[in-house]
């Protein structure tokens, strides 16, 4: 029996896979990414992803600290382009408009592929206009009333109204980490995206705020393609439909959920989320 | 062979809750095991005193099973073990069922024992069925108990293909009883203990195979239950 940790554990099967193992593709593609590498000045920080992200599907990405999952997920709404040093490369479709197109205008795009950060980050502004803030600069709304509409559909599936209808001229700095959380999500829903990113939207957050917002996640994906970002495996287990490993910058497996958590293909994702190596 | 690598994990704790889960099923196997050889001696020997013995086990082997029970729970709510971890967690939730079983079919035995002792008279008569068939249940239980200690897939398949034919012997015993009793009308009291006997040995054969396909199901991922042999062995083949 071994006793050291590299001793066997990781033998031949742990190879880095050329192609991620499992399952990747899909028969119905919200978005289709192909060989996409990400660099940060002359550091590959990504390797040549190919993966489908299926239509209003809940996808989560999991790995360890710098394994490329969170600069992966910027690609998928050019974040990435604020970063002088950072280069993207490869196909990046989603449905009939190719993302990784450097003369694309990203301020519709980012309408339409939503993202939710880590730390909850309302403007300084009230609840209301945290809300409106996205719909008036989109041109959603041709009047008060109809700005009004959408303020109170969106809080409503951000599960908020109730908590906030009665304050909505309050900032929405004033609200709890939670609130705040379900506010931004308030506010990225509010221009109907078609894609939500999320980057650990709940690591912030205590378990009842957290149990909120993964309630929320699974409401939205009726109709939105989610794509997240987290640190916590259980999470990942409860919310997503389908999961997918980095390991080093490369996609070394995706599979069902269920797949993974209880019998994965791939042994570095297994020693990863048995918590087998750090 | 450790190739589910338990001992590998960051956590020293973690390691040392699955290998306790681990030993704790196998001493139970152990106790287990014992009490099947000594209740098919008692028949054998018309020992009463060991049958007594077996009855009085029965007691421990409850006691481990709650405290297994009690141990999976305690790492399922602590660690929310995933893939392997996970698979051996549920896995011996349910051998230490199945070890209980095959412990209260022993202790059926062990009453037959004592029934078959306190009629006296001819031991003749179902006794070399009963032995063969007792022969290779025990051998099968261990097996089973093997395939866990070295997560061996291949003696997890030995003892499903014993369990098959263990049914077959069954069925050919039970008509050999019904001869002898169609024969002798008076040995019926006395033959039909025997059946009872033969029908416990069946039985723990279906659990150790139950503990069998749960080894390959930790080893490999796949469920094999209520499946034929050659549908295993094709599963088992795409995995290898």
């Amino acid at each position: 029996m071994s006793t050291t940790m590299n001793d066997t554990f990781l033998d031949d099967n742990a190879n880095i896979p050329e192609q991620a193992v499992g399952a990747p593709f899909s028969d119905d593609a919200k978005i289709a990414i192909r060989d996409v590498s990400v660099a940060y000045a002359d550091k590959k920080a990504v390797h040549e992803v190919d993966l489908d992200i299926g239509r209003n599907e809940v996808i989560a990405m999991i790995g360890p600290s710098g394994c490329g999952k969170s600069t992966f997920l910027r690609c998928l709404n050019r974040m990435n382009d604020t970063i002088d040093v950072c280069r993207v490369t490869g196909s990046i479709k989603m449905d009939d408009i190719e993302i990784n197109d450097g003369k694309l205008d990203v301020v519709p795009l980012r309408a339409r592929v939503g993202m939710v950060f880590q730390k909850p980050n309302p403007f300084p502004k009230s609840i209301y206009d945290n809300v409106a803030y996205g719909p008036r600069i989109h041109g959603l709304a041709n009047r008060r009333s109809e700005l009004d509409d959408i303020v109170e559909t969106s809080l409503r599936r951000a599960g908020l109204w109730n908590e906030v209808k009665d304050r909505l001229d309050q900032p929405g700095t004033s609200l709890s980490g939670g609130q705040q959380q379900r506010l931004c999500i308030a506010r990225t829903i509010a221009v109907s995206p078609e894609v939500i990113l999320m980057d650990e939207p709940c690591s912030a957050l205590d378990p009842i705020a957290t149990a909120k917002i993964e309630e929320l996640i699974s409401e939205l994906s009726n109709n939105i393609t989610i794509v997240i970002v987290t640190h916590s495996m259980q999470q990942a287990a409860r919310v997503s439909s389908r999961t997918a490993y980095f390991h080093m910058g490369r996609l070394i497996e995706v599979n069902p959920t269920q797949q993974v958590f209880t019998n994965p293909d791939h042994q570095l994702t297994e020693a990863y989320i048995t918590g087998r190596f750090g | 062979m450790d190739s589910l690598h338990l001992d590998q994990h960051i956590s020293h704790q973690f390691n040392e809750d699955l290998e306790l889960l681990r030993t704790k099923l196998l001493e139970m196997g152990g106790l287990v095991e014992d009490q099947l050889r000594d209740a098919v001696k008692a028949i054998e020997t018309a020992d009463g005193g060991l049958a007594e013995k077996v009855r009085k086990t029965e007691d421990e082997v409850d006691k481990r099973e709650m405290e297994l029970d009690r141990e999976s729970i305690t790492v399922l709510a602590r660690r929310q073990p995933a893939a392997s971890d996970l698979r051996l967690v549920m896995m011996v939730t349910k051998a230490t069922r199945d070890l209980e079983r095959i412990g209260d079919e022993a202790n059926k035995i062990a009453k037959m024992a004592q029934a078959l002792n306190e009629e006296g008279g001819d031991p003749g008569r179902g006794y070399v069925e009963l032995r063969h068939l007792a022969r290779n249940v025990i051998r099968i239980v261990g097996v089973s108990l093997d395939a866990f200690a070295r997560y061996d897939v291949e003696a997890a398949m030995e003892v499903v293909r014993g369990d098959k034919q263990i049914d077959t012997e069954y069925k050919t015993a039970v008509r050999e009883m019904i001869t002898y009793m169609m024969e002798d009308p008076r040995a019926i009291t006395r033959v039909m203990n025997i059946m009872w006997a033969l029908r416990a040995l069946e039985r723990i054969g279906d659990h150790a195979r139950n503990i069998a396909e749960h080894v390959i199901y930790l080893v490999h991922g796949t469920d094999v239950r209520h499946t034929s042999i050659s549908d295993i062995e094709k599963a088992l083949q795409q995995k290898s």
